[in-house]
């Protein structure tokens, strides 16, 4: 069923009562053109354009709670492209553009809010850096804008530009940078790639991979076996373990990384602000809620939620950044399990099993990269061939030492990045 | 209503506040949602989705209406609940999220057009044409959304965080909390009893019941006084413990000055992180509404909270009172009523087979199926006995039962379970380590139930810990059973409301599994049920039971969204605390800052150190005609620089030789005594992590230097490479950064002038360029260091810190005497750059040796970090991006850092990228611009043309490819 | 989060810093291969479940030790000293 303005005012009069379901509760069937391993945002919009770019409808998507209920659904909900590094360079700007194109393609509002993302920096050398970013963002044809102090003032007045410990030298604004309404955007997939023939089953948790002679032949779940001729994994935190189950053993430590929403206050922040000394990051939800994180807890972790002292990191930076915000109160922390990578940069590859692919390594940067990620998996697992976006998502890049995207520069310490 | 004779206020202290402008009076001893009752206010504020009007619902922290902005300007505090507001004079309320005002709200038509905006309406529309979405639809829907506002501008308030140890915590301190505390405290424990009301008792204070033949709160007294006698123990009232963590970690929120007129000595709050070996939960229950139509109404409350205003706080909040509830204990609140003289209109129990006897009337089987009044309650319909009737009514208490406090077992992600004959869920036993829930949040509802449980869990706490419980009896109180017969929601005509703040009714419910979102927390996200400032506190268990029942599943196999920490909000200042302004890091100062700031340089951050940017002379107007002086007259002169933020490491054992071959790329066992060598050091996977010199003192004696920004890296690394990898080496290392002082003295008269202060002059013969020696500065023990990141003659000398600044400032004088003086991090980088010396603007973690042009200074003989990785065939290509130098055609033209480089010709997209600026200045030296920077395969390029483009800044300059050493490449002055 | 530092004693995670898996421990002879190296510096077990690490009593002794952790439940199991570290 389409959605619409008149179809909302229609079903107001009529007393919703015909709303349809946004997707199926299919049964597994014994077998699959391919199965897609997680249904979360990457994994959905894998199966989307599985069904949409390429005409594969025969699909599976297997994920083991529900549908939307990993990092998709607990993100801080930043859109952006702002990469400099040749691979992820263009592969973001795929991602936006995809993005801007999203509610129309899903006729779904996913509330894409391009609000515009402003990075601060506080040294001359920062300052270097970012311009550095700035000049690929515009080389990559898409947009960023130097800010000196008092264009950062103008944007974000509230700062606090005379008693900072790190004052405050500019700005980069990305202007096409925003926010969206997360658990909409697994919605919006979910439902296009279900009314297009996929099947998306929940609570099925696959338990092993079935490989003979080098090649795929299917999954086990805990709702039965399952044949595919090809199987794509997208599991985030949990790839190391999936990816066990092939018998590989990836570039991929499980980190936490923790999150912060404070109750709802009148609009009081405009754009997605980034701190440069100390990570802290914000914007503020639709809802009014301010939505804002920081850096992982740093020590390995499935549990999905932190500790004290990150937490009260985010808040010190918060409280020296904008001490205009200090009243706001914290309503809310959870935590996502983060697979980090080895530079910071995610993978997009084959393996060395025939018909397995993976997809993984998102880092703390996953959200973003949800319509990007699933176009280019999709890409590569229905045509054989490295979609050209994300041609650089290498797994053997550790190894060789070509093509490494360390956007941070910390080096192959996973949780650095 | 203010009822005579009732209440645990102080009636002879009177209290003047105001709300919304209006001024009221209170008692000490009242909450502002207390005093708001007292005066007869019943609309209080409005709901966040279709503003319908809302009055107090509870009294305690899990209050969803009644949220109110405290204070006025900068220290107004949004969001507050009236239910734990205390009372002081002078005290300003206002209302939130209504405009013009809280009785006419404009956005209130919100709730007419309501039928069209159901749960999840705004994934279906707004989407046409796309450009409204940011400018119409959102802005529209951000202004109407939120509740109250920040005000935009700093805080002023102070605010702390402390630590604090314990053997046992006890979270709440109603009678379960204060038998285990007592229990526990008795036994010689360290115990900290904290409790989120200004007052401890917890339903003590709002229950008529005896404990120990006396009122409860005055046993409550005792008790507490008793603990507050002895040393071992901690009373933490106004303290809400908001979430486990692991290892016996707990964070809570002390509320230190919100219940005054501001002190200004004292913090408004405080947030402790608080380590205990066991904790005992005993935070009690929540009583959750019942869903009938328009459930919602401003005077329709919780029966447990309408119990509570009229004995702890002396008010009916009605003046003909109706209760309806599904379990005994909602008959309670009828019989204080009625023994308090307040009129019960109406009993309605929805339970049949109920024999009350009492003086009111009681409609046993009864329900409630329709209520009126529009800014408060003015009658209810009821069901009974196959017909209906209305009554009149302005105050409903109703109780669906009792929720238990679990909240706090499900931080580490255990699941609560359901028990069936309390229509609750339950805390499970050993969700949190060493957590142990007890009383009312473990499901035991009676005083004597709480009593008993608070003691017998403390008894097997203290033996966990390896302590013993003194035996003591329990002291008498009611032991009345608590039946209960579950009733979620009623059917009728109208919404019935499930979460009051976020306007989710249990239609939307059913729309949301009507729709397929039938996961808890699809239903959750979908709806937004929950998800308000109370969490779910009042809701969560209806909405679920709902959902249940729509989906047909039972509870359990419903399951339950995750209560994450923090239960109670926290102000992100409280938790920040201390970190507004320049307290967010440590500020380091050098020995010579108060010298530098004194000749007026501007103290720039370098990491948490302050360093001069330049050192202005009169006359000069821009920091470069002082930069460019400073150049000039270190490389005609000399010039004085403090070095002490470098990194200082001292390394000694008779391994140290050893340990700094494999550390370093390039080899340190050969380095004589008495010289200095350029150290690179390379990360395990094969990228440059630092450099800098390292000083051979003796034989088994080095000092090693870092950059600034890595000092701390560099030593954690070292610890790792000889704790873990390098056990076999016997070394030794500490970082002695802040234990000397050290200045460079640079250019063709630092000879001299360091002459003028050794007591020993130096010569080429005894510091030869790159020798190091001890010497003595003045009488001080110091050390000398003959190298150079200038180019220049060059040396650091080096004594104890506490000498610092009388050193630098003799330097100084010495050098001024000889045409010279201080110079600053401006010139620093001038003429490290007229040098091709890098620093972490080249190094910036994505370079090799190789892209450096050190490849060579990896040492082949030899194991060390990073070798084997910097082999890698990814990491030696040609095509990589190589440091080169940059010099305009023009050389007036200027080069940015940041700018990108692109062949001549070529369109300045990424495809075509060769590269890109790193560092640049204006070289007085060469009176030109010049640059570092990367180019693809660049030391093959040298000569060549490129072009270098900042889109940012709008340069687009044409440079040619040079050597990075533009400045004396063959040494001479460093040796002269 | 708490870790009994076999030095110090039970310590807040705030003194410590996490290093890094504690495969690297075994760090492989500088002629092992690409393989080995590859294996060494980028790829994990990433266990959930019990996981050995290298943590380091930073702001404390200074002492690296390997920590065993469980990464679901954060259960620390215990500490031993790196064997370089009780000297």
């Amino acid at each position: 069923m389409g959605y619409s303005g008149l179809r909302v005012i229609w079903e107001g009069l009529t007393g919703q009562t015909g709303w349809k379901p946004v997707w199926r509760d299919p049964a597994p069937k014994p077998e699959y053109d391919i199965v897609i391993i997680g249904g979360g945002g990457h994994g959905l919009s894998t199966a989307y354009y599985l069904a949409k770019e390429h005409g594969l409808r025969n699909v599976a998507v297997l994920e083991k709670g529900y549908l939307g209920g990993g990092n998709v659904g607990r993100n801080t909900t930043i859109v952006r492209a702002n990469y400099f590094l040749p691979g992820n360079s263009e592969f973001y700007s795929h991602s936006l553009k995809l993005w801007e194109g999203l509610e129309a393609d899903l006729n779904y509002n996913v509330m894409h809010s391009q609000r515009g993302l402003i990075n601060l920096f506080h040294s001359d050398g920062q300052r270097d850096a970012f311009v550095r970013r700035g000049n690929s963002m515009i080389n990559q044809g898409d947009d960023a804008i130097l800010l000196d102090r008092e264009g950062v003032r103008k944007h974000l007045p509230y700062l606090d530009f005379d008693n900072v410990r790190f004052p405050i030298y500019g700005g980069l604004l990305h202007p096409r940078g925003g926010t969206a309404r997360h658990d909409a955007v697994a919605w919006g997939y979910a439902r296009g790639a279900d009314r297009r023939g996929v099947d998306l089953i929940q609570n099925c948790e696959v338990t092993g991979i079935d490989i003979e002679g080098g090649k795929v032949k299917g999954v086990q779940t805990t709702r039965g076996a399952i044949r595919a001729k090809k199987v794509g994994i997208v599991v985030a935190g949990r790839s190391g373990q999936v990816a066990a189950m092939a018998g590989m053993r990836l570039p991929i430590e499980s980190h936490v990384l923790q999150a912060f929403v404070t109750e709802g206050l009148k609009p009081v922040i405009d754009h997605v602000v980034s701190f440069g000394m100390g990570h802290f990051y914000i914007s503020q939800s639709d809802k009014g809620g301010l939505v804002f994180g920081g850096d992982l807890d740093f020590y390995p972790s499935y549990a999905a939620r932190g500790n004290l002292p990150m937490k009260e990191h985010v808040m010190e930076a918060a409280m020296t950044l904008m001490p205009m915000i200090g009243k706001a109160r914290v309503l809310r922390s959870w935590g996502g399990i983060m697979d980090m990578t080895p530079d910071g940069s995610p993978i997009i590859d084959k393996t060395e099993t025939e018909g397995l692919f993976i997809d993984c390594g998102w880092c703390y940067g996953g959200f973003k990269a949800v319509p990007g990620s699933g176009y280019s998996f999709a890409h590569l697992i229905a045509t054989g061939t490295h979609h050209a976006p994300a041609a650089k998502f290498r797994l053997d890049r550790f190894r060789t030492g070509r093509g490494l995207m360390d956007e941070e520069g910390t080096g192959a310490q996973h949780n650095l990045h | 209503m203010r009822v005579e004779g009732k209440g645990l206020i102080d009636r002879s202290r009177r209290v003047t506040f105001t709300f919304d402008d209006r001024r009221m009076t209170g008692y000490a001893g009242d909450t502002l949602a207390s005093a708001l009752l007292a005066n007869d206010v019943r609309l209080v504020g409005r709901s966040f989705k279709y503003h319908r009007p809302r009055g107090i619902l509870t009294a305690g922290s899990e209050e969803p209406n009644a949220l109110m902005t405290i204070g006025t300007g900068a220290q107004a505090e949004p969001n507050q609940r009236a239910t734990t507001q205390e009372l002081f004079d002078g005290l300003v309320a206002q209302s939130q999220n209504r405009w013009p005002s809280l009785a006419r709200d404009v956005l209130s038509v919100n709730d007419l057009i309501s039928p069209f905006l159901g749960a999840g309406f705004y994934y279906k529309t707004f989407m046409w044409p796309r450009s409204f979405w940011e400018k119409l639809y959102e802005p529209f829907i951000r202004r109407a959304a939120g509740l109250g506002a920040l005000n935009g501008r700093n805080n002023p308030d102070h605010y702390e965080r402390a630590f604090a140890f314990c053997d046992v915590l006890v979270i709440g301190a109603g009678p379960t909390g204060l038998m285990a505390a007592l229990t526990a405290a008795r036994a010689g424990a360290d115990v900290i009893l904290a409790d989120e009301d200004s007052r401890m008792g917890g339903r003590l204070l709002a229950e008529t019941g005896e404990v120990d033949g006396k009122p409860g709160h005055l046993w409550a007294e005792e008790v507490l006084a008793e603990l507050a006698a002895l040393p071992n123990v901690r009373l933490m009232p106004r303290t809400t413990v908001t979430g486990a963590y692991d290892q016996g970690t707990y964070g809570a929120l002390e509320r230190v000055g919100q219940h005054r007129p501001r002190e200004p000595h004292l913090p408004l709050e405080c947030f402790w992180r608080i380590a205990a070996k066991r904790a005992i939960l005993c935070a009690g229950a929540l009583e959750r509404p019942i869903a009938f139509p328009n459930n919602d109404r401003p005077g329709i409350m919780a029966a447990g909270a309408v119990r509570a205003y009229l004995n702890r706080w002396g008010v009916a909040p009605g003046r003909a009172v109706t209760i309806f509830g599904n379990n005994d204990d909602a008959h309670r609140t009828a019989q204080d009523l009625a023994a308090a003289g307040v009129k019960v209109a109406a009993l309605i129990d929805s339970r049949t087979g109920i024999e009350v006897k009492a003086d009111y009337p009681v409609l046993t089987g009864g329900r409630v199926v329709a209520t009126s009044g529009r800014l408060g309650l003015a009658r209810i319909t009821v069901q009974h006995g196959g017909g209906t009737r209305t009554i009149a009514t302005d105050c409903l208490a109703m109780s669906g039962g009792w929720n238990p406090t679990v909240h706090l077992t499900c931080h580490m992600n255990g699941r609560p379970e359901w028990r069936e004959d309390i229509a609750s869920f339950v805390p499970k036993p050993g969700a949190i380590p060493g957590l142990v829930a007890a009383g009312a949040c473990n499901g035991t509802f009676s005083t004597a139930g709480c009593l008993a449980e608070g003691a017998r869990v403390a008894a097997e706490t203290l033996a966990d810990l390896g302590m013993s419980a003194t035996k003591a009896d329990l002291p008498r109180a009611e032991d009345g059973a608590y039946a209960i017969e579950p009733l979620w929601h009623i059917p009728g005509k109208g919404r019935k409301w499930l979460d009051f703040q976020n306007d989710v009714h249990v239609k939307d419910i059913k729309l949301a599994v009507q729709e397929n979102f039938r996961s808890v927390e699809h239903m959750k996200r979908y709806t937004t049920q929950g998800m308000a400032t109370d969490q779910g506190k009042n809701s969560n268990v209806a909405a679920l039971a709902v959902l249940a029942d729509v989906s047909g599943r039972g509870i359990p196999e419903t399951g339950t969204t995750t209560f994450r920490p923090p239960y109670v909000p926290v102000s992100i200042a409280a938790m920040g605390a201390q970190a507004q302004g320049k307290g967010f890091a440590p500020q380091r100062f050098t020995t010579s800052h108060a010298a530098s700031v004194e000749r007026g340089a501007p103290m720039i951050e370098a990491g948490l150190w302050y360093r001069p940017s330049y050192f202005p002379r009169p006359g000069e107007r821009t920091w470069k005609e002082a930069c460019d002086r400073e150049v000039k007259m270190v490389r005609s002169a000399v010039g004085i620089c403090d070095v002490s933020t470098l990194g200082k490491i001292d390394i000694q054992g008779p391994d140290a030789a050893a340990f700094l071959d494999f550390v370093y790329a390039n080899t340190f066992s050969t380095l004589p005594v008495g010289k200095v060598r350029y150290g690179l050091m390379l990360r395990e996977d094969g990228h440059v992590m630092d450099d800098g010199t390292t000083a051979r003192l003796g034989e088994t004696h080095y000092v090693m230097t870092t950059t600034t920004a890595a000092a701390g890296p560099v030593m954690r690394h070292l610890e790792f490479v000889a704790q873990v990898l390098r056990p076999d080496l016997d070394v030794q290392m500490i970082s002695v950064t802040e234990q000397w002082a050290q200045f460079s003295v640079v250019g063709p008269r630092a000879r001299a002038v360091l002459n003028g202060v050794l007591d020993t002059p130096i010569d080429d013969t005894s510091f030869p360029y790159m020798g190091c020696g001890a010497v003595s500065v003045s009488g001080v023990a110091g050390r000398l260091f003959r190298i150079s990141f200038s180019g220049e003659h060059a040396y650091e000398v080096a004594v104890p810190a506490r000498y610092g600044e009388s050193l630098y400032r003799l330097l100084l004088a010495q050098a001024e005497v000889l045409g010279g003086g201080p110079y600053g991090m401006e010139a620093l980088n001038v003429m490290r750059i007229e040098k091709g010396f890098i620093t972490h603007a080249e190094i910036h973690g994505r370079t090799t040796a190789f892209d450096i042009g050190m490849d060579r200074m990896v040492s082949q003989k030899k194991d060390c970090i990073g070798q084997a990785a910097s082999r890698r065939p990814g990491l030696l290509e040609e095509g990589r991006e190589q440091l080169v130098g940059l010099k305009p055609l023009q050389p007036a033209s200027r080069i940015t850092a940041g700018a990108h480089l692109f062949d001549e010709g070529a369109a300045t997209k990424r495809q075509n990228d060769k590269g890109y600026v790193t560092s640049v200045c204006w070289s007085p030296t060469l009176d030109s611009h010049i640059a570092l920077g990367f180019v693809a395969n660049g030391r093959a390029r040298l000569g060549e043309k490129i072009r270098a483009v900042d889109h940012l800044r709008g340069v687009d300059t044409t440079c040619e490819i040079v050597n990075p050493v533009f400045f004396d490449p063959e040494g001479g002055r460093l040796r002269g | 989060m708490r870790i009994t530092c076999p030095i110090c004693g039970e310590r807040d995670r705030r003194e410590f810093y996490y290093g890094g898996n504690a495969v690297l421990a075994d760090r492989p002879a500088r002629d092992a291969g690409e393989a080995a190296w590859d294996a060494y510096i980028h790829l994990r077990d990433n266990p959930a479940g019990t996981s050995r690490e290298l943590w380091q009593h930073e702001v404390g002794c200074g002492a690296w030790m390997v920590v065993e952790r469980d990464t679901v439940t954060h259960a620390v199991h215990g500490a031993t000293l790196a064997p370089g570290a009780a000297r």
